[in-house]
């Protein structure tokens, strides 16, 4: 029997619908993997035995594809488009409402919208780096945002150690992955007969005693960590492992931007793909009767051309100073605001933008001839 | 969380037109009440914030507050019919409704600069956040040094709160400079540019603080020939604007480096800034 004071069990291959229809039991809507347009995506779970198997996800700028995983697996598939963010900054939110009657009063009211309990089942380590830099943004002390929290405090994360990283990923650069190491309830690590759990929340310690599982040998252990560890390995792409601010603070009229600009679409793909990104732009939506009025808000993104808008002009005119916004916020003042870099190293806007821009590969020839310190 | 001088969390409070003027062609004054006498009594701000003003059914924009802050009855806004917001609110008339949440933002550091002569430079609308420094200076006169008011406009005719500056002009230990570009009959001040009427500024730069709104390449050249007069970096500061939805450094149109200049400014100190100013696109 699996003791409480050691949170390390072996769940057997065939029993993980246990975990999940556990988490159904307890009230859960439970998110897993779920095929979309050609993609894994993050889709409401109708059974515990639910999970697709054999998937792989093969990655590389521009490009997104599923093939079969020879070992039949569950998580053999390093990312989607999407994880966490869309689950605590919904896509749109609804902030405040306002009525008008005849006379023209006007009556506000805050708006927080009821949201389930939910279970996400197979997040990466990438997408809890992301996740506390959107806690630190959303939760911030003396401003928390009660829309954030609200969707955040219902959440049971059940993270999966990455097995296969696709071409895209570098986490291992940006020291976020492949080994989930905090922020999850409970995290699994798939071996060939079975899964590794471990608890990493009190929460996350009373679904695994329930399941009543044997411990994980010393061997099972060990795999686990040699898994995880051939998975950084393999990585082939990286960020600089130093802060990149004053490298590329210094190089803001280098040529690199305009030979990217020249490229860039300004889609917004990678903003929305990117697990940190938060812009959001506040919309109001008036009902048709013209007695009331839903103040909402809705992704934004920076390469778009309202994002710089300001009375009769656009601070931000051109493609140019878009991805040179986007990259330097992320990179290079994002350590003033949150104290480290906003990249997780997960590569989805590597993968997810149509014309396949890499941005390790624009962070190498925007900083090349620097001197490391 | 809510200090407990503003009400700026959550969805905004009523607010009703408590009079409107006209103050050039395109730029018009609101000066509201907050309904909820509750609300009214918790609002208070310091010159240099900035309020989100909200038209029914259309959205929101930031204004800052030109009104006098103690001035307990009122909060005047001074806007530009501009965007979809800014021309409907031009057709509000007294007793209409808006929503209001704030005051939002580092305003000028006034506590700061006692004793000292203070620089007001601004270009165009510019003037608006800098006129409540102008009352907070005039309450408590003897507290500062000399007061010099700069303002630069593009056309005469777009120079608001003219009697105003007479006024001012006519004060002690107060110089009034005022410039357009292009300039009208009858324009009693400076064609050109606003910086040309620098070196004509009378004040101690061993002591002085300056305080700079307007266009952003204005306040360069303004800042060039303030530091030029020898005051120190330190003692120059500036109000920026950019693109501000949420007023609370959460939506992330104002970013500007590692600032929102919503939160972290409007104002901020040259220092602060200057680099990222010199370039375009930020």
């Amino acid at each position: 029997m699996f003791s409480r004071s050691d949170h390390t069990g072996f769940l057997p291959l065939d029993q993980l619908h246990r975990l999940v229809a556990r988490l159904m039991q307890l009230g859960y809507q439970c998110l897993g993997p779920a095929v979309e347009n050609g993609a894994i995506v993050m889709r409401e779970l109708d059974a515990p035995d639910g999970l697709p198997r054999g998937l792989q996800a093969e990655q590389a700028a521009g490009r997104y594809g599923l093939t079969q995983d020879p070992q039949h697996r569950y998580f053999a598939w390093a990312n989607g488009p999407q994880a966490i963010k869309p689950q605590t900054f919904a896509s749109k939110e609804s902030l405040w409402r306002v009525e008008r009657d005849e006379t023209g009063m006007l009556q506000f009211e805050a708006v927080v919208s009821d949201v389930p309990a939910q279970a996400i089942i197979g997040v990466r380590a990438c997408d809890l780096a992301a996740l506390a830099l959107q806690d630190a943004h959303f939760l911030r002390d003396g401003r928390r945002d009660p829309h954030y929290a609200r969707r955040r405090e219902q959440l049971f994360l059940v993270a999966v150690q990455c097995a296969v990283p696709a071409a895209t990923c570098f986490c291992a650069s940006t020291g976020d992955g492949p080994i989930p190491t905090m922020g999850y309830d409970l995290t699994l690590s798939e071996l060939t007969e079975g899964f590794v759990i471990e608890a990493g929340s009190d929460k996350g310690a009373s679904v695994l005693d329930a399941l009543h599982l044997s411990a994980a040998t010393q061997q099972q252990i060990d795999d686990a960590r040699q898994q995880g560890q051939a998975a950084a390995a393999v990585q082939t792409r990286s960020l600089p492992a130093h802060n990149l601010r004053d490298a590329l603070m210094n190089r803001l009229e280098h040529p690199r931007w305009d030979e990217v600009a020249s490229r860039c679409l300004a889609c917004g793909n990678c903003t929305a793909v990117c697990p940190t990104c938060f812009c959001h732009a506040e919309v109001d939506a008036p009902a048709l009767d013209g007695h009331s009025s839903q103040h909402e808000r809705i992704w934004d993104s920076c390469f778009g051309e309202s994002h710089g808008h300001l009375h009769g002009f656009n601070v931000r005119p051109d493609i140019r100073s878009r991805y040179r916004q986007w990259l330097t916020h992320k990179l290079a003042t994002w350590h003033d605001q949150f104290g480290r870099s906003g990249c997780v190293g997960c590569g989805r806007c590597i993968a997810w933008c149509p014309v396949g821009i890499d941005l390790t590969e624009e962070v190498a020839a925007l900083t090349a001839g620097e001197v490391k310190p | 969380m809510s200090s407990p001088n503003r009400i700026d969390a959550g969805a905004p409070h009523a607010a009703t037109v408590v009079a409107r003027t006209q103050e050039s062609p395109g730029i018009f004054t609101l000066q509201l009440r907050l309904d909820d006498a509750a609300a009214q009594t918790a609002y208070r701000f310091a010159p240099g914030q900035f309020n989100m003003l909200y038209l029914y059914g259309v959205g929101e924009v930031p204004i800052s507050i030109m009104s006098d802050p103690e001035e307990r009855d009122v909060i005047g806004h001074t806007i530009r019919a501009q965007g979809r917001v800014t021309l409907g609110l031009a057709k509000l008339q007294p007793g209409h409704k808006v929503g209001l949440r704030g005051p939002f933002g580092r305003g000028w550091p006034l506590q700061e600069v006692s004793g000292c002569d203070v620089v007001l430079v601004t270009g165009g609308l510019g003037c608006a956040p800098v006129v409540s420094v102008i009352h907070y200076i005039l309450r408590r006169r003897e507290r500062f040094g000399k007061l010099v008011i700069i303002q630069g406009v593009r056309h005469a005719e777009d120079l608001i709160w003219r009697e105003q500056y007479d006024r001012w002009a006519t004060l002690p230990d107060t110089q009034v400079l005022v410039a357009a570009s292009e300039g009208a009959a009858f324009w009693p001040w400076h064609v050109g540019r606003v910086t040309e009427l620098f070196g004509l500024a009378n004040f101690d730069p061993e002591c002085a603080v300056a305080m700079m709104c307007g266009p952003e390449g204005m306040m360069r050249a303004a800042a060039d020939s303030l530091l030029a007069r020898s005051l120190p970096e330190s003692r120059l500061y500036l109000s920026m604007e950019r693109n501000m939805q949420c007023a609370v450094g959460r939506c992330g149109h104002c970013q500007f480096g590692g600032a929102f200049v919503c939160r972290n400014g409007p104002v901020f100190n040259w220092g602060e800034v200057k680099s990222l100013l010199a370039h375009r696109g930020f």
